[in-house]
């Protein structure tokens, strides 16, 4: 090992074994630091060698898992690795995108943990040199009931907003799912999408030796120390306690950052940046030393500080927001200083690119770590942990299910029940038409908007259907992945790629990593089979409290793109007597399905089959006919089966509709069943005779299904429902779970 | 037609503000930054974008309204020079005493994001003639503080001197909601002052200038303007 502090260390304060354990890292790890290091670490680098080996920056339980992800195609700009990925979009542009999760500290402090989760996400997006043009979110919460869920909805919502709005990107999608394995540990997983010239990206890896090393935006102060660390651990009852665990967010200054940064950026003055996210200025030196194979100093005097007498131990591990770290070419900071003191953000030199392969932090004269670079980043620790393979449920036994008898009374139910009901009270407190971009709105299959002065637009939506997950989580892996590709499909746009947020319980058991494990074989299964590579990604574990996991949740995030923003659809009917069409076959699946909980109270079977040929062949079909302005309307049938499907686009568009069931099977699954790879599209009388031959001829399932039309809903030989009890049934249940109204 | 858009540290709509106006003006507008004590001379509109000058923090549009450029925009506004406001703009004109009243925030306590309808009150103004006296337009709102507040006396003065611009109002579709986002004062989405000159409303028009993006209703505003000063 070497040794080649340049000035002595002080002598090591007294290691314990309590020490070591209250900074999450295991008496293997800890060995495994000394002998990096050749002798007994400082509490500084104990506490750099605990968030650089925390889950939540190492991936060590994960990353031998994520390796399976396909992560190339043409379209592949920047695959994983880099704050966010990036994809081509045409015109010399790239969208550059990334999901994240901010479970733990929205769970403790919904509205900052959710703001902050927000920012963090933001800076990862301009980091690349990117502006932010759109953020979506995927949240679970526990059972409506639960004492806890309308403090964290109305915190988390409030903070997500408040957060964005602020900043001033649009918020355009995402999805929001309630289920009591939430109630001790919710999901706030927040993406972010910019928009770059291809030739003007931005890395993190460092290089040239006495380069000067910047620090720009908020002072750093004592919060969110040991953030990552918590991020990487079990909840249990005293979590609360951790409250000061949680970061202050402050989107002013954001503002401020990103334009301050994206100026700096039109010129050549920058080498590498870096955001400064979980576990702030440690990860951000150490990545950007580590991916340039520099070394990298640092003197904590010279650190923006909003509070006296803080040590190097706090310096290092604060996660402070708003803050970034540059590497600049020489001679370049009085022009950078320049900028940031126009927009009134800090700035300051705090340290230089070396060669030696090492980390050496000083603070006040002394050497407060000097750390080699490779154990803490590329050799870091790495684990095959234990798994044992999840056990798929049993299909659903339908032949005890009574017979449907009024599918009116069981549509009404399952519109106003917690899985279906309208989000609209949580998204019309985002600002979602913000840059005067946004071409479709929150409420529909993927958000559509513009590329600013193009007449291109990317799709985007966030898509996992956690009770298939729970079940199969193979199938419900490659559910995922398949729902957001049909999301997208549904408003003409080509899927590019995904990003994913892996949300699991406790890695350390064997059937959590089961379940991980199986999880990513089937994503990369469809990632593979629809060309929908994964480049960018977020793991959380540990997601669980006094032992319980939640399930397995793991989100995707897709981005799509559309040529002509004039050629797309929406799930809004458009005009009375269009032809509705079913593209996809008919349904029969009722296991895990929304019906099968909310009318028969159980959450049973397996969910339905994926088949990804059938998939990409509806698919590509359903994006040909948007090209050609074959139809009028499009929508994917999922939650909720045919009839839900139905009501969402007659809904959306203040015409009702009648379909005409095939009566092969049950009517129930017919109805309801969420097999998978469908669509409903409407069109004019004079085109489906050439929409049912474009489907013959791609070898899809076709069949026509009813006709738009008047303001009711009706299943034919039942009693039609009109659209206003229908709205008022799904509009409603949110804002009375929310007002606190009684059985809500 | 020359505007000028007055930009500060937190402004967000400026892009979008910069967009409308470039497109009703056939040229981009002077863009004045917030520590400037001038406004480029002369210019026949000035504009304050939305957005959280300042973070919000304080009282939205409190630290704004005291700006060095504020000088020099009050000094136009009194002689004459047409200023419109838009959100957090409008909040500013409140806090800078060139418009009464104050924005609170809004009845709900939550941030509203949504279209909706107004009533034009009245189409002789140079910021309605595009627009028929009584008409119902619909645009975008976003925003935490809308609520519009003055006393009865001055309320009664607006509503005497024909000042109020724009009132929300039912519109024709089923979305649901209460027609007023706001809780303000006789559902007043914007006002004028005493000369019909400063506009300051909390809808945004500059959202609203596109088939595609939302609807074109805001773009008669600025084309109005284009007719009455270019």
């Amino acid at each position: 090992m070497r040794r080649t502090a340049s000035k002595p260390l002080r002598a090591p304060e007294p290691i314990t074994r309590a020490t070591i354990a209250a900074h999450g890292l295991s008496e293997d790890e800890y060995a495994r630091a000394v002998a990096a290091l050749g002798r007994e670490p400082t509490l500084t680098e104990l506490g750099i060698f605990s968030v650089m080996w925390s889950e939540h920056c190492s991936y060590k339980s994960s990353r031998v898992w994520l390796a399976k992800f396909p992560t190339s195609g043409p379209q592949v700009v920047q695959g994983p690795g880099e704050n966010a990925g990036a994809v081509d979009i045409g015109g010399g542009l790239v969208a550059v995108f990334k999901m994240e999760s901010h479970n733990h500290p929205s769970f403790i402090e919904p509205y900052q943990g959710a703001a902050t989760g927000v920012g963090g996400i933001m800076r990862d997006v301009f980091t690349m040199g990117a502006r932010p043009v759109a953020m979506l979110n995927s949240l679970r919460f526990g059972a409506p009931c639960h004492a806890l869920t309308r403090h964290l909805v109305s915190g988390v919502v409030a903070g997500i907003g408040g957060y964005g709005n602020c900043v001033g990107i649009p918020t355009v999608g995402g999805e929001t799912g309630f289920d009591a394995c939430y109630n001790g540990n919710i999901l706030v997983n927040a993406m972010c999408v910019g928009v770059a010239r291809a030739d003007q990206l931005f890395f993190s890896a460092a290089s040239g030796i006495g380069n000067p090393v910047v620090y720009v935006g908020s002072r750093t102060g004592r919060d969110g120390i040991h953030g990552a660390t918590m991020a990487s651990a079990e909840f249990d009852d005293a979590s609360q306690e951790k409250r000061p665990t949680v970061q202050v967010g402050d989107p002013f200054t954001e503002k401020l950052l990103l334009e301050a940064c994206l100026e700096l950026m039109a010129g050549d003055a920058i080498i590498a940046i870096q955001d400064m996210g979980a576990a702030g200025l440690t990860s951000s030196s150490v990545e950007m030393a580590a991916k340039g194979g520099v070394g990298i100093e640092l003197d904590l005097d010279l650190v923006p500080q909003r509070e006296t007498g803080m040590t190097a131990y706090e310096m290092m591990l604060s996660e402070s927001q708003e803050r970034m770290l540059m590497v600049l070419r020489p001679g370049r900071e009085d022009a950078a200083r320049a900028i940031f003191a126009r927009w009134g953000v800090d700035f300051a030199v705090i340290g230089s690119i070396t060669d030696t392969g090492r980390i050496v932090v000083r603070h006040q004269g002394r050497v407060e770590a000097d750390i080699p670079l490779g154990p803490l980043a590329d050799e870091a620790p790495v684990y095959r942990r234990p798994h044992v393979a999840p056990v798929p449920s049993h299909a659903l036994d339908t032949a005890r299910l009574p017979e449907l008898t009024d599918p009116a009374a069981a549509l009404l139910r399952m519109m106003a029940s917690h899985h279906l009901s309208s989000r609209r009270w949580i998204w019309e407190q985002y600002d979602h038409t913000i840059m005067a971009d946004t071409v479709a709105r929150p409420g529909g299959d993927a958000a559509l908007v513009r590329v600013h002065g193009t007449r291109r637009a990317l799709a985007l939506a966030c898509d996992v259907t956690p009770r298939y997950v729970a079940a199969d989580p193979r199938t419900g892996g490659a559910q995922a992945v398949a729902e957001c590709w049909r999301n997208l499909t549904a408003t003409g746009a080509k899927p590019l790629a995904i990003t994913d947020c892996l949300n699991f319980g406790n890695p350390e058991r064997p059937e959590i990593m089961g379940q991980l494990a199986a999880a990513i074989e089937g994503m990369a299964e469809a990632c593979a089979a629809l060309d929908f590579p994964v480049v960018s990604g977020n793991v959380s574990l540990y997601n669980e409290t006094a032992g319980h996991a939640v399930r397995p949740t793991p989100t995707v995030g897709g981005v799509g793109l559309v040529e002509d923003v004039d050629r797309t659809a929406t799930i809004a009917l458009k005009q009375a007597g269009d032809t509705l069409v079913l593209i996809g076959g008919d349904g029969g699946h009722l296991g895990r399905s929304v019906y099968l909980e909310i009318v028969h109270g159980r959450d049973e079977g397996s969910p339905p089959a994926l088949d990804l040929a059938a998939e990409r062949a509806a698919g590509d079909l359903v994006r040909r006919l948007i090209g050609t302005a074959a139809i009028n309307a499009a929508h994917d049938v999922s939650d909720g089966g045919l009839l839900v499907a139905v009501a969402e686009m007659a809904l959306a568009g203040g015409i009702g509709a009648s379909i005409r069931p095939a009566g092969v099977g049950r009517l129930d699954a017919e109805l309801f069943g969420e097999d998978q790879a469908r669509y409903i599209v409407a069109t004019g009388d004079g085109k489906v005779a050439e929409l049912l031959l474009a489907a013959r001829e791609a070898g899809v399932p076709v069949r026509l299904l009813g006709s738009a039309g008047g303001s009711e809903l009706t299943v034919e030989g039942f009693a039609p429902i009109s659209l206003v009890s229908l709205r008022e049934a799904h509009e409603s249940w949110l804002p009375r779970l929310m007002d606190g109204a009684p059985g809500a | 037609m020359k505007a000028a858009l007055i930009v500060f540290p937190g402004s967000n709509c400026d892009r979008d503000a910069r967009d409308a106006l470039t497109h009703a003006c056939g040229e981009p507008p002077h863009v004045v930054w917030h520590t400037e004590t001038d406004i480029p001379d002369p210019v026949d509109l000035i504009v304050i974008p939305g957005g959280f000058t300042h973070g919000d923090y304080l009282r939205p549009g409190a630290m704004a309204a005291r700006a060095p450029v504020m000088r020099a925009l009050i000094a136009r506004a009194h002689a004459g020079t047409p200023v419109l406001g838009i959100c957090n703009g409008f909040q500013i004109l409140t806090e800078c005493g060139l418009l009464p009243g104050a924005l609170m925030r809004n009845a709900s306590l939550r941030f509203v994001a949504h279209d909706v309808h107004l009533r034009v009150e009245r189409a002789d103004t140079v910021f309605t003639r595009r627009y028929r006296a009584g008409a119902l337009i619909r645009l975008p709102v976003a925003h935490m503080d809308g609520n519009y507040f003055a006393d009865d006396e001055t309320l009664a003065r607006l509503e005497g001197e024909g000042r109020v611009a724009f009132r929300y109002a039912a519109g024709s579709d089923c979305t649901p909601g209460p027609i007023n986002p706001n809780g303000s004062a006789r559902d007043i989405a914007g006002i004028y002052d005493e000369h019909l000159k400063v506009l300051g409303l909390m809808p945004h028009p500059e959202r609203a200038c596109e088939r595609l993006t939302g609807g074109t209703d805001g773009r008669h505003l600025f084309d109005s303007l284009v007719d009455s000063l270019a």
